[in-house]
């Protein structure tokens, strides 16, 4: 395939970036969307110039490093995966192809497709957890779970972090990222213990962090690469209330 | 010399370990807050083990490369987490899993670290329960097992096909409490690059700052590296592009032993090689081979017209399929260890009978599953990896077989520790995949979360306070000092003169060429010649890669181009070592298969009168040939005999 590529280009965080263009080709349409851009920095390399830097890692799917917005959209035009696992068969050969970084005040570049997302670790760090100390556990079949719940529960905590629901959210919110690890939790006997103080303290966090507010768009549920559902911005919206209630 | 001392404690197998913990040091409360440990890496050895540190009051310091600490390749492990719960009754129990992980590591690993680790396997599943890690559930609302490789019960906890990214955020989440609590300080995007010895002690690390390229320093009065295993020596492999052995490479060549290099494992079942450009290999779960049938063409005329197209496996009748491992290991059958599995398949590919058109596949296939359960229930089990399957392929593994072949997996090789997870550095601590010791030739599916989280949660948390308790005298100390400042300056040379190499080759072009090489050499199958071609290469490899290596932007930059270079030269020595180390192993066990070792079936053949030892590494000095310390093992609880899983 021989593509045109239209590339955010930014050497920090505080000179503008802009646009630059590139041809490629001879790319096969097997190759995953990051082995084009392996192949774009390659050819780069040999002419003497900079590599577009891009966070990555696992290439499966999983880690949640890779994010870029790919003609508009986050992680590109397939449904239910991650840039990673987005294959070349996807685009038409002479396809010219956008690709941006996430953009999110909570998320400020750090060069080129690469962003900050540090405020992700920081909204976990306020109460995304159970607060339970090693070697404090009872027998793992102490309390049965029932399996409906259990697998709603694992539904939300599919949640990778990388962050497309706030870059394709016009708020720029964290609704569904938050809303993810509260109803994994609360679903649980364990978690639902600090329920209402988990959602009330990520909630405040989330404004303090420079995210949005939820105003029902639905972008986030469209584009998330694992599929978790606006129902748990409803069950968090409850815990929140009975949090400001109770 | 270096001596080595596994430390193992006295009295009867299943004493030990509480023997051990009635009798070490420990440091009081007080004491404890006073104390610094650093811990690099924070996948589930070390995420783990940092959240356990700090709850119990240690102050810590945790680093890792990637963007955040939940990113970790612990997140990529499918399958499951093995424990000797026997909640399903079918008569498993702490001597089961002990028994079965010694014989699945062809009788290379010590017998009373895998005894600690099936003891408090139990343990783990408790813990992560407890965290809120959604394991999957019977309708009675207790928890869910399966089966994997190389067992004949189910001792296998799972959350769907993403077991270690659930048991990961479980590890993250508890490390992120003690975050906002101030007892851990996390330092992201932060690469170890040397380590400082006071004393003879570990003392403190040089990172690099990924964003910024600054070098800084960081006191502690002991090091912990959880920085996970080598495979990407291969290039191509499981494992994360970022994965790396530098951290532990840096080590070796401070003094830590280098414990077995050369035993790899390679994975049955991945997503077989398609391209040139492929950057990385993704493994389809063990867990598939419980429902999933493995098979190859009976005759070669019909392997040969699927390669070219002519037919589809749907073509085939049942009578033209050779299910090679229910026919050669009825007990087992799909069952069958990683190691047993993988040569299996390339017996078969081998001698003409492999498909897909490179020849380098066998099918694993679900269409007598998906009769016998339906298609909703394969779902709800696997979906996420037929998801995963059909987007790198295009192929929906519903309707036809998936097509796999062995990769790079895991690297049961590691850094020398004794019994306390302690290198021959003291201060120094492996854990988790870093560390060499419970898995010795081959490791079990689902056994590599259980070690993780055991040395993490429960094991290195005690062992190191054995350590730390003489340490409580030493006061916090500045990182001004003599020792900090050869290492910044040590480490700051070698990063300048990679950058002033400025010849014409990328990063990329020598680590594919290193790639082949290992896969060639020192892969599924290796003999001495070419062991002795692949020391040659790889040798003629870094002298071309030390002249012609380019290196573009900046020193002091964000520059993932040099972030690539420092870890491949560390690649490049330890593949040299890994093939020393196979030349020197002159018989077959688990991941290890030397071509001159077999039985007449094609078995691995050990060799135990004279290879029944740990091969510890020793650094001599830049251009010296290393030099190799014997850990004999010693079995008195199991008869050591051939694996047999016919």
């Amino acid at each position: 395939m021989d593509l045109k590529l239209k590339i955010w280009r930014q050497k920090n965080a505080s000179e503008r970036g802009r646009f630059v263009n590139y041809k490629i080709s001879n790319i096969s349409p097997d190759s995953s969307f990051l082995e084009m851009l392996d192949v774009l920095n390659e050819e780069l390399i040999s002419f003497g110039e900079e590599p577009v830097v891009f966070d990555h890692d696992c290439r499966e799917g999983i880690c949640g490093t890779c994010g870029m917005y790919i003609n508009g959209r986050p992680h590109g035009p397939d449904e239910l995966i991650t840039a990673c696992q987005l294959h070349m068969r996807k685009f038409r050969d002479g396809e010219t192809i956008v690709i941006e970084p996430w953009r999110a005040r909570a998320f400020p570049v750090i060069k080129d497709l690469m962003v900050d997302r540090s405020a992700f670790d920081e909204l976990m760090q306020d109460s995304g957890y159970v607060s339970v100390n090693t070697g404090n556990a009872p027998d793992a079949n102490t309390i049965p779970v029932q399996k409906e719940q259990a697998d709603l529960s694992m539904d939300a905590a599919t949640c990778i972090g990388c962050g497309a629901c706030v870059a394709a959210c016009k708020n720029a919110s964290a609704m569904l990222f938050v809303s993810a690890k509260v109803s994994h939790l609360a679903l649980l006997p364990q978690g639902r213990v600090e329920a209402k103080k988990r959602a009330a303290l990520m909630v405040a966090k989330m404004d303090a962090l420079g995210f949005g507010n939820c105003t029902n768009t639905g972008a986030c549920e469209a584009e998330c690469p694992k599929g978790i559902k606006l129902t748990n911005i409803a069950r968090l919206n409850r815990e929140y209330y009975k949090a400001s209630i109770f | 010399m270096t001596k080595l001392d596994s430390k193992i404690p006295e009295g009867p197998l299943d004493k030990k370990w509480s023997n051990y913990k009635a009798n070490q040091n420990l440091v009081n409360p007080a004491n404890k807050r006073k104390l610094d440990i650093i811990v690099v890496g924070t996948g589930l050895a070390g995420a783990s083990a940092a959240a356990s540190l700090a709850e119990m009051g240690f102050k810590v310091k945790s680093f890792c490369y990637q963007d955040s600490p939940r990113r970790a390749h612990s997140i990529a492990a499918q399958g499951g987490i093995n424990a000797a719960k026997n909640y399903p009754n079918d008569g498993d129990s702490v001597y089961r899993l002990f028994y079965d992980t010694i014989k699945g590591g062809d009788y290379r690993s010590r017998e009373a670290n895998v005894y600690r680790l099936a003891e408090v396997s139990n343990q783990i599943i408790d813990q992560c329960v407890a965290q809120g890690v959604p394991f999957a559930r019977e309708y009675g609302g207790t928890l869910a097992n399966r089966s994997f490789g190389g067992a004949l019960v189910s001792r296998t906890f799972y959350a769907r096909g993403q077991t270690g990214q659930q048991l990961l955020l479980g590890a993250y989440q508890a490390q992120s409490r003690q975050i906002k609590q101030g007892n851990i300080e996390m330092y992201p995007r932060m690469e170890m690059m040397n380590l400082v010895i006071i004393d003879g002690k570990a003392r403190g690390i040089i990172a690099r700052d990924v964003i910024t390229g600054e070098l800084k320093r960081f006191s502690a009065h002991s090091v912990v590296l959880a920085t996970g295993g080598y495979g990407n020596v291969f290039f191509l492999s499981t494992m994360a592009m970022g994965s790396n052995v530098s951290a532990a490479w840096q080590s070796y060549k401070k003094g830590a032993a280098f414990g077995n290099p050369c035993f790899v494992q390679i994975h049955p079942t991945c997503i077989p090689v398609h391209g040139e450009y492929q950057s990385k290999l993704t493994l389809m779960s063990e867990s598939l081979r419980n429902d999933g049938r493995i098979w190859v063409p009976k005759h070669k005329e019909d392997a040969e017209r699927i390669r070219k197209g002519e037919i589809t496996a749907g073509d085939l009748p049942e009578e033209g399929r050779d299910y090679y491992l229910e026919r050669r290991y009825p007990a087992f059958g799909n069952l069958v260890p990683r190691d047993v599995a993988s040569r299996a398949a390339k017996e078969r590919c081998d001698a003409g009978f492999g498909v897909g058109n490179t020849g380098l596949a066998v099918y694993l296939d679900f269409k007598d599953s998906i009769e016998r359960l339906g298609k909703d229930t394969i779902e709800a089990k696997y979906g996420n990896l037929f998801q995963m399957y059909e987007k790198i392929t295009d192929e929906n593994p519903y309707e036809t077989p998936m097509m796999i072949y062995p990769a790079i997996h895991y690297a049961m090789g590691g850094l020398w520790v004794d019994y306390e997870l302690q290198t021959t550095i003291p201060g120094l601590f492996a854990t988790g995949e870093a560390n060499f010791s419970d898995h010795g030739a081959n490791r079990l599916g689902a056994s590599a979360l259980m070690q993780g989280l055991a040395d993490g949660y429960f094991v290195l948390p005690y062992t190191i306070q054995n350590y730390l308790a003489h340490e409580i005298n030493t006061p916090r100390f500045s990182t001004d000092t003599p020792e900090f400042d050869a290492a910044e300056k040590e480490t700051s040379e070698q990063l300048i003169s990679l950058m002033n190499i400025k010849g014409t080759k990328s990063v990329d072009t020598f680590h594919k060429k290193l790639g082949k090489i290992m896969w060639e050499y020192v892969g599924m199958a290796r003999n001495m010649e070419g062991l002795k071609t692949a020391i040659e290469e790889i040798r003629e490899l870094r002298k071309d890669f030390y002249a012609n290596l380019r290196i573009p932007g900046e020193l002091n930059d964000l520059n993932p181009e040099l972030q690539k270079a420092t870890r491949l030269a560390d690649f490049l020595e330890l593949g040299e070592l890994m093939a020393m180390d196979a030349l020197n192993r002159e018989e077959s066990c688990g991941g290890h298969f030397r071509e001159e070792y077999q039985t007449g079936e094609g078995e691995a053949l050990r060799d135990d009168k004279q290879y029944n030892y740990v091969a510890a590494w020793t650094f001599s000095g830049e251009g010296k040939a290393p030099e190799m310390i014997r850990e004999a093992l010693v079995f008195e609880e199991i008869e050591v005999k051939q694996r047999n899983y016919k």
